[in-house]
């Protein structure tokens, strides 16, 4: 039964409310199979320190395709469920909605009764969402006021270049694919992540790059030629329609995490660009609403690593650096510490965002990197670097992943990043970051570790309606 | 007690069960407050949502009281909108999914929401077997004094039961401001869906009821 009396106990009405509530027993983690030989999965982590079978994968989920490739999932119902306008206060945080990047399919997986006994309810296949919405390549998903809205990388045709890529909506209760969410998208062209002011009433989507230019692996020329998305877009939540487009400049290539502030009441977000092609720097952007325009602004840069080219995969050789490569950066739920993912130096870096137009870097891990290589504190190797990375509700236990995308894993990391791990780092109550020597979750053999999920919602999943005041 | 004097009670009642039941809008009368941090703009935008509410109250109402000038055809009028009632509450039993537009509205116009929100939940529709039983108070009278007399009851329904609405659900959205806490909210706020579609049910049951007597 989806609806019950009460609302879920894991829907808080504000981000502070969130804070204070239980902390999460259990990950949910995605494990994808880069070589497409075995089906992809969803690997159920404990992670309550009680527990006898603490940090180990307790269960999976193994789906009866192929080849999905699975990148980034949510929830059916979160906190955006107690907005004091909603008709979906008896909603249930229950069902993950995971989406198959490459294939299109999205399987709906159950976490009740049991969360360690997870199962497949429902799968759409591809054909259903190519037919209902013109779109293609599932990527976000984030529950709110129409239900559960997907973005795209694709739009139609085989190569997903036929049209360009949005969001489209699912009913929250039947899962059926409604439809396109936007009306009137203004420039919009390329798609990668979106987040919204619910209250505020706007959405911002960011850009990543059409599915020829990510599907088999980056690609050198377009990079250089700064063809990748470097747009970000404000959009009028209810209305669907663009209000507003920003080009950062064309060298800031693949403007790509979205995280507005969690207190509804601040009228700011950051969002993060992997690349700078002029010097190989990473960035941090501040957005801001004043006067009814948005802003943004570059508030954070992180350099490249200069490094032996022996060490380097070919693409990077003739730079002799490594770049930081900041493909996601997540915002704890006080609004006060942003955590930047530096996958290509093996660096997860937290910074102290209190004055969110100057975030100043506060404490780091070192783990991984295409050159550095450094090895997890319990002495075992770690590939690949900080990739996905989440914050649990009371902001101390930071989790993350080493995996970004299976054709750009070999690309950078040449000998693919596996095995996939997931490690977590603890956060000091006001800054400083530690890796938990006792934390370190290898995936089964041949899987790759994407994104993770916690029980009861996290730092990019769930969206509020009221302020912390 | 005199049926009149039932009846007005009934408006009272359901005036404090649609005030209270959150899903007619004092969650955001609260959220106001929080925004502004400030007491009195939980009271400020009440005002809005009493004005949507009463705007839906009369639009449903109204038509029914100027029917129910037809004296002939009183007995045929009760037991039929009685039974509209009755199966738009079944409707609402069966049919538990709230209806997609009331999404699309921008949470800064309360107003429109508010009216939208009771037509769609048949906030209106509840009272009309109340009303029908207000109209005919005075069957020597003329059509247009019983027309006035009619159109005055649903209108003195309508504000009666808005204003009752709204002292309940601004009541409540002050005292979890002030008082309780937003951990409240969460806590106060009970499924009313099924309830809700049982009482249009019971209500137009009533109407069928008086009717037929």
């Amino acid at each position: 039964m989806l609806e019950t009396m009460r609302p879920d106990p894991t829907f808080y009405a504000s981000p502070r409310i969130a804070m204070e509530a239980p902390p999460e027993k259990v990950a949910y983690t995605l494990m994808l199979s880069p070589d497409f030989s075995q089906p992809d999965g969803l690997a159920v982590i404990d992670v309550d320190p009680a527990s006898a079978q603490y940090g180990r994968i307790v269960h999976t989920v193994t789906m009866p395709n192929r080849g999905d490739e699975f990148h980034h999932f949510g929830w059916n119902a979160c906190s955006s469920a107690l907005s004091p306008m909603s008709g979906h206060a008896f909603l249930e945080r229950r069902y993950l909605i995971i989406p198959g990047i490459r294939s299109s399919r999205i399987y709906i997986v159950d976490t009740k009764p049991d969360p360690r006994q997870a199962k497949i309810v429902k799968i759409i296949e591809p054909e259903e969402v190519f037919a209902k919405t013109g779109y293609s390549r599932p990527h976000t998903v984030h529950c709110g006021p129409e239900g559960i809205y997907v973005s795209t990388l694709g739009g139609a045709g085989p190569d997903g270049t036929q049209g360009p890529p949005g969001v489209f909506i699912m009913d929250c209760e039947t899962f059926e694919v409604r439809g396109r969410w936007e009306i009137d998208r203004g420039p919009q062209k390329l798609h990668y992540d979106f987040w919204w002011n619910l209250p505020r009433d706007y959405m911002v989507t960011s850009e990543w790059g059409l599915p020829p230019q990510f599907e088999n692996g980056i690609v050198p020329e377009d990079l250089l030629a700064n063809r990748y998305g470097h747009q970000v877009h404000f959009w009028d939540l209810r209305a669907r329609r663009n209000v507003q487009t920003i080009d950062l400049g064309a060298n800031h290539q693949m403007a790509l995490e979205v995280r507005p502030a969690h207190d509804p009441v601040k009228e700011y977000g950051f969002l993060g660009v992997v690349v700078d092609t002029t010097n190989l720097e990473g960035s941090i952007w501040t957005w801001w609403r004043e006067g009814g325009r948005f802003h943004i602004a570059k508030t954070a840069t992180i350099p490249p690593e200069a490094a032996d080219a022996d060490l380097l995969p070919p693409l990077l050789k003739g730079f002799g650096a490594v770049p930081p490569l900041v493909t996601d950066i997540d915002l704890s739920m006080d609004d006060r510490f942003l955590y930047v993912s530096c996958w290509g130096t093996g660096e997860l870096r937290q910074y102290d965002v209190s004055d969110p137009m100057k975030p100043r870097h506060s404490g780091s891990v070192r783990i991984g990197g295409i050159a550095r290589r450094a090895p997890h504190p319990d002495g075992r190797p770690f590939t690949g670097g900080p990739q996905m990375v989440e914050i649990s509700r009371d902001g101390r236990r930071v989790y993350f992943t080493n995996s970004l995308y299976s054709t750009w894993d070999r690309q950078f990391y040449v000998d693919g990043v596996l095995p996939g791990a997931a490690v977590m780092a603890r956060a000091g109550e006001n800054g400083g970051l530690e890796l938990d020597p006792d934390f370190h979750v290898e995936f089964p053999a041949g899987y790759a570790a994407h994104q993770v999920r916690l029980e009861g919602g996290d730092c990019s999943t769930d969206s509020f309606c009221y302020p912390s005041a | 007690m005199s049926a009149t004097a039932t009846l007005w009670l009934l408006v009272v009642a359901s005036g404090l069960y649609h005030g209270l039941n959150p899903g007619m809008g004092w969650p955001l009368a609260l959220s106001a407050g929080l925004w502004e941090r400030r007491g009195s703009a939980v009271f400020a935008a009440l005002v809005p949502l009493a004005a949507g509410h009463l705007a839906a109250m009369t639009l449903v109402l109204l038509p029914f009281a100027a029917l129910a000038v037809v004296m002939d055809w009183s007995r045929e009028i009760r037991v039929g909108a009685g039974l509209l009632v009755v199966a738009f509450g079944l409707w609402r039993l069966v049919d538990r999914r709230h209806p997609r537009f009331l999404a699309r509205i921008p949470p800064a116009r309360i107003a429109l929401w508010s009216f939208l929100v009771a037509l769609a939940h048949g906030a209106g529709l509840m009272l009309v077997p109340v009303v029908l039983g207000l109209c005919t108070a005075d069957p020597q009278a003329g059509p247009a004094a019983a027309a006035a007399g009619n159109v005055a009851a649903a209108l003195g329904v309508a504000v009666l039961h808005s204003l009752v609405m709204i002292a309940a659900g601004g009541a409540l959205a002050y005292a979890v401001y002030r008082w309780l806490g937003l951990k409240a909210l969460s806590r106060t706020w009970f499924d009313l869906d099924a309830v809700w579609g049982a009482s249009l049910v019971v209500s137009g049951a009533f109407g069928v009821w008086s009717g037929w007597h």
